[in-house]
């Protein structure tokens, strides 16, 4: 405290005071404008005529003017509202280049553009509707059920703690430690790309519900052992034992031999 | 015979050498009493260091809450007592070691010797004594001299093994106590006509408009909790496993058996036909199917065929229907047996 109160009356101090409350003021602004109610997306028929156009000028030239399919694209008829909207706002679609598979990346459209969008599609054909925030709350849910239910019907391709792993053909089960619960109930509801779909008729709501509390989980979790080298398992753990720490136990031991005296 | 010579503190005697010779560099603890009274200080500091240790590792196992948790750079959060019992532990050995390392390089001679080696060969009069001994065996034993007990003992040696083949023959058969042989347990499991398709650990009965196009469920027949809560079976599951997919029926390109499908849901046996793995690593779009063991892949499109990988056998399908509740139900056992090869099977 000395340091500071010897140098309270230097000139600079003021200075330093006016940045502060300037970056007070208007850090504390953007935090309150940014807190506005979420819009409330009723699929009104202008929103309808909005996605039209976008899908016209955006998605058309894969998926066909009447979203009937082509050859370089499925057809949308019947994928829904939730598979546009996981499928677009996770920045998937558009596509950037034709692959194996879509990758994630940021969001070509903003979220009044996906839920116009969303909405189109969904006037074509029905197909499972977007999540609602109640649909994807998982208070209260059993996650040991959860567990069990994810290595029956999830762990075989997104590995037993949601890492991710390899499919065919330089096709891949992405990892799940940042999947947003929406965007998981959406996924098992449409079956994006290779992932089948898991139904309400045979996985209802509620296991659904529990497998995204175990997912939760999961993303929660913390390694009481030490490093986790990315929850592989042992694979990853003898390739670090044996490449790593071996190297280490061999450079030790030349060293000691070496440094004779 | 041994005859411990220090090597290079003189020269040494030429062709008699099996080491090269270095001439021999005193240390800075062998000349100076003060480096070496250094070293012994360093040495003993170590191992009082590791006494430390062990000490310590005793009060943090008694004292650190196991649910205390602390971020470590690079390691994440992890548990405060695992790392300190690690942390203990592991240099109080470290410290043993280094202080073993620095007394031997510091303070123990280090004049290499030679140890001259006496002769692997026995003597001679040995050899001759121990074959005098075996010939004289062989004269008392009278193993030469009592034909017949030379002959009965060869043939109970050869006919010892015999009982071996009874109790080796339960493995092809069910034996003399008339239980199933292997094979036929291996080829039959719980599915049977009208047996209900539930799903895999909520045991909900499935009907068909429950599975969209590009559907998955791993399923297992109704009668298994009944099976494994009885009798304990947990084999049972791992012969009765199927998955259930839906596809276009246009898609369907070839199946086991003649309208086995149910309006485009087949179902296939989840077990791996290589080594046994369960599989339901399906990909929708190509109705391929997985095995993450060793990659082979099936083509659940096409009557399960291996395309790829080193299965041999095609999946087994299993041919379902509806009952007159309109659930899924099986119309038969599967027609070959499930899972990996095995030799009887041909």
């Amino acid at each position: 405290m000395k340091f500071l109160a010897a140098r309270r009356r230097n000139p600079l101090v003021a200075l330093g005071l006016l940045l502060a409350a300037l970056v007070a003021v208007g850090g504390g602004y953007a935090a309150i404008a940014n807190v506005q109610p979420a819009q409330a997306s009723a699929s009104s028929q202008t929103q309808v005529e909005e996605g039209k156009k976008l899908y016209l000028a955006g998605c058309s030239s894969c998926h066909g003017m009447e979203a009937q399919g082509t050859a370089n694209g499925p057809t949308l008829l019947g994928v829904g509202a939730a598979a546009v909207d996981f499928q677009v706002s996770s920045g998937r679609m558009p596509l950037a280049a034709p692959g194996a598979q879509a990758v994630a990346k940021a969001p070509s459209y903003n979220e009044e553009q996906v839920a116009a969008l969303a909405a189109y599609v969904a006037s074509l054909a029905p197909g499972p509707a977007i999540p609602t925030e109640e649909d994807a709350s998982f208070e209260g849910a059993n996650v040991a059920q959860g567990g069990v239910l994810f290595r029956t019907n999830c762990a075989q391709c997104h590995q037993a703690a949601g890492q991710g792993a390899a499919l065919t053909q330089g096709k891949w089960a992405p990892n799940l430690m940042q999947a947003e619960p929406k965007e998981i109930l959406e996924a098992m509801l449409t079956g994006p790309q290779s992932m089948p779909v898991f139904s309400d008729g045979t996985l209802p709501l509620e296991n659904k519900k529990q497998i995204i509390a175990y997912i939760n989980n999961l993303q929660n979790a913390s390694s009481p052992g030490g490093l986790d080298l990315g929850r592989l398992g042992p694979v990853t753990e003898g390739l670090f034992l044996w490449t790593a720490v071996f190297a280490a136990l061999i450079g030790a031991a030349i060293w000691i031999g070496i440094k004779a005296r | 015979m041994t005859d411990i010579t220090p090597h290079g503190s003189q020269p040494a005697k030429l062709g008699h050498s099996p080491v090269a010779d270095v001439p021999h560099v005193l240390r800075a603890t062998d000349t100076n009493p003060k480096a070496a009274k250094r070293a012994e200080r360093q040495v003993a500091s170590m191992f009082l260091l590791s006494i430390i240790l062990v000490i310590a590792f005793i009060v943090c196992y008694v004292t650190i809450d196991k649910d205390t948790v602390v971020y470590i750079p690079v390691f994440g959060e992890v548990a405060l007592l695992t790392i300190m019992l690690g942390l203990t532990s592991g240099l109080s050995i470290l410290l043993i070691g280094a202080g073993a390392i620095q007394w031997a390089k510091k303070l123990m001679p280090d004049v290499e010797v030679v140890q001259m080696r006496h002769e692997m060969a026995s003597p001679a009069d040995a050899t001759a004594e121990a074959a005098a001994n075996y010939e004289r065996g062989k004269e008392e034993s009278g193993f030469a001299r009592y034909p017949i007990i030379r002959r009965t003992l060869i043939g109970a040696m050869a006919l010892f093994p015999i009982p071996a083949l009874f109790l080796l023959r339960d493995l092809w058969s069910g034996g003399l106590s008339g239980k199933a042989s292997p094979d036929e347990i291996l080829s039959h499991t719980l599915w049977r006509k009208g047996e209900r398709i539930v799903v895999d650990e909520t045991y909900q009965p499935i009907k068909p408009e429950d599975l969209p196009v590009g559907g998955l469920v791993s399923a297992v027949p109704a009668n298994l909790m009944e099976e494994q809560e009885l009798s304990g079976n947990l084999d049972a599951r791992g012969k009765a496993a199927i998955i259930l997919v839906r596809m276009d029926p246009t898609e369907i390109v070839a199946q086991q058996g003649d309208g086995w499908d149910y309006q485009g849901i087949v179902a296939y046996s989840k077990i791996c036909t290589h080594v046994g793995c369960p599989i339901a690593l399906y990909e929708q779009r190509t109705h391929h199917l997985l095995c993450p063991c060793h990659q082979s892949t099936f083509d659940l499109a096409n009557a399960g065929a291996v395309v790829f990988g080193p299965a041999a056998r095609n999946m087994p399908q299993l041919p379902i229907g509806v009952d007159n509740e309109g659930y899924l139900v099986a119309l038969d056992d599967f027609a070959q047996p499930v899972g990996p090869s095995f030799w009887e099977r041909g």
